[in-house]
């Protein structure tokens, strides 16, 4: 009988590890893929080719970067406080990882079908800044403590408007999970009702993952490279890995609360033959690839108009489309109980 | 107020970021300018001062007659002639050295020289692993410019009507 329980939770425990590998793996892969993606997006958009030497169009320069990287010294400032220092990055890659496990993938594709997910996903994206200071103060370097406090700021301000942003969402699916979120939109994908709020959302994402044109905590015009000059080797990578893990997620985010998850377009046939995963990855591919865009656009916002932009402009304006959302729902009857 | 409520508009549904955006789809699509380096080249002008070469004349004599003219114009005093008589009484050099290191490739050395013997060809893919590999004496100038005949042949060529 006792030998029979332990069998059973060793194979729980081995399912879900192998959960964990079946979403981990990909999404390292997909984040190599990313700073691939974006080398040749930004390359393409300045009128370059981008990488085109290591493997067929240069498809393995990624890994030649990591193995660069894997292969040279860690170097840890005699200044620096040496545990804070070395648990930064890995916090950060952490926090970018753990929030994948309530993330669906597919109908009933989730690691963790929680009831609270959007809750879960918000409060870890919230942790994130915990990494960056954390860098930023045992660095023990000016330019690594200014970046450090240039994103907290940034990331505290944004977070408001995401969180004004989800609520909307809410308001109009009546569940905090996040399949839920996804079948609540069968009908009408939500950035069609809220396209305004659709907007804030992914301008706040940029914001909140540090890419440009909000990307001051690493200005490298004022601040060298900002929280992370002092990271050299693996513990640089493994930031540079928690802040493209953090862009993919807030992209899979995007295209949950505001592009029908693995939802087809239109549900007829050509286009439910396609699994839901593939609708979900292009949805994401979609939304990464506006951020490189965007990237490859926009000059970077001074820190006085990035915090008017968050708490003069966005913090009104997603409030009063929270209130005008839940008037129309109230007013209607639309209101999902 | 008017010109308010037209940029409050713009504001409001971010016409100019739209623009800007659309602007860089645009170049997204466009052909690209890059030249694949090593395997690519892109045109030079027959005027290009590369590296330097001595040449000779069709029967195979060499052209410089030891003028010293090249040595007294460089600027950057990189070059350094030693010359006597022949056996047969004509006046060549025993010495031709160019200074790589001290060239600024302002091609006043192919400017003064009066038999078109020094000249800067269109090779700028002369990079050496050592310091002393850089200085060129005659045996290296010469064999640069067998080597290169054609191509300058062709650029001095190309040149001449504006000389």
């Amino acid at each position: 009988m006792v030998e029979s329980t332990y069998l059973s939770m060793a194979l729980t425990g081995a399912l879900i590890l192998g959960q964990i590998l079946l979403v981990t793996i990909p999404l390292l892969l997909a984040v190599a893929m990313l700073t691939y993606a974006e080398r040749k997006v930004i390359g393409a958009i300045q009128l370059r080719k981008g990488p085109n030497v290591v493997g067929p169009f240069g498809l393995f320069q990624p890994f030649a970067d990591a193995l660069k990287l894997l292969t040279k010294e860690t170097i840890v400032p005699t200044g620096a406080n040496r545990i804070v220092f070395m648990m930064a990055p890995m916090l950060t890659l952490l926090l970018s990882l753990v929030a994948w496990a309530v993330i669906p993938f597919d109908a009933g594709w989730v690691i963790a079908d929680i009831n609270v997910g959007i809750l879960y996903l918000f409060a870890i994206s919230s942790l994130g800044v915990y990494g960056i200071i954390m860098a930023g103060w045992a660095s023990n370097s000016k330019y690594a403590f200014l970046g450090a406090m240039r994103s907290a700021a940034q990331m505290v301000s944004y977070e408001v408007s995401i969180g004004f942003v989800i609520i909307t969402v809410l308001l109009c699916v009546g569940s905090l999970n996040l399949s839920d979120i996804v079948n609540a939109q069968k009908n009408m994908w939500f950035f069609i009702p809220l396209f305004p709020m659709f907007v804030i959302f992914f301008v706040s994402a940029l914001a909140e993952t540090n890419r440009s044109p909000f990307d001051l905590p690493e200005g490298e015009s004022e601040i060298v490279a900002g929280y992370f000059v002092e990271y050299s080797s693996m513990s640089f990578a493994m930031f540079f890995l928690g802040e493209y893990a953090a862009m993919i997620l807030m992209s899979g985010m995007t295209a949950i609360l505001f592009l029908g998850g693995w939802l087809p377009p239109f549900d007829i046939v050509p286009f439910n033959w396609i699994p839901g995963i593939v609708w979900f990855a292009l949805k994401t591919a979609l939304c990464l690839f506006v951020f490189l865009w965007v990237r490859a656009t926009m000059p970077r916002y001074r820190y006085d108009q990035l915090m008017r932009l968050g708490w003069k402009i966005f913090l009104p304006f997603s409030l009063f489309w929270v209130v005008a959302t839940a008037g129309v729902l109230m007013a209607t009857g639309w209101i999902p109980r | 107020m008017a010109g308010n409520l037209n940029q409050g508009a713009k504001a409001l549904l971010l016409s100019e970021l739209v623009s800007g955006m659309a602007l860089t789809l645009k170049y997204f699509f466009k052909p690209k300018v890059t030249l694949n380096y090593p395997y690519e080249k892109g045109p030079i002008s027959p005027r290009f001062r590369g590296e330097h070469a001595l040449r000779r004349y069709a029967s195979g004599e060499e052209r410089c007659i030891a003028c010293k003219l090249c040595e007294a114009v460089c600027p950057a005093q990189a070059i350094t002639i030693e010359a006597e008589p022949r056996a047969d009484g004509s006046r060549r050099t025993t010495r031709y050295d160019i200074d790589m290191t001290k060239c600024i490739y302002c091609g006043f050395c192919q400017e003064a020289c009066p038999v078109d013997a020094i000249v800067e060809g269109p090779n700028f893919e002369f990079s050496t692993e050592t310091r002393e590999e850089l200085m060129y004496n005659k045996d290296k100038l010469l064999s640069n410019g067998d080597r290169w005949e054609t191509e300058i042949a062709h650029s001095l060529a190309a040149d001449a009507p504006y000389r």
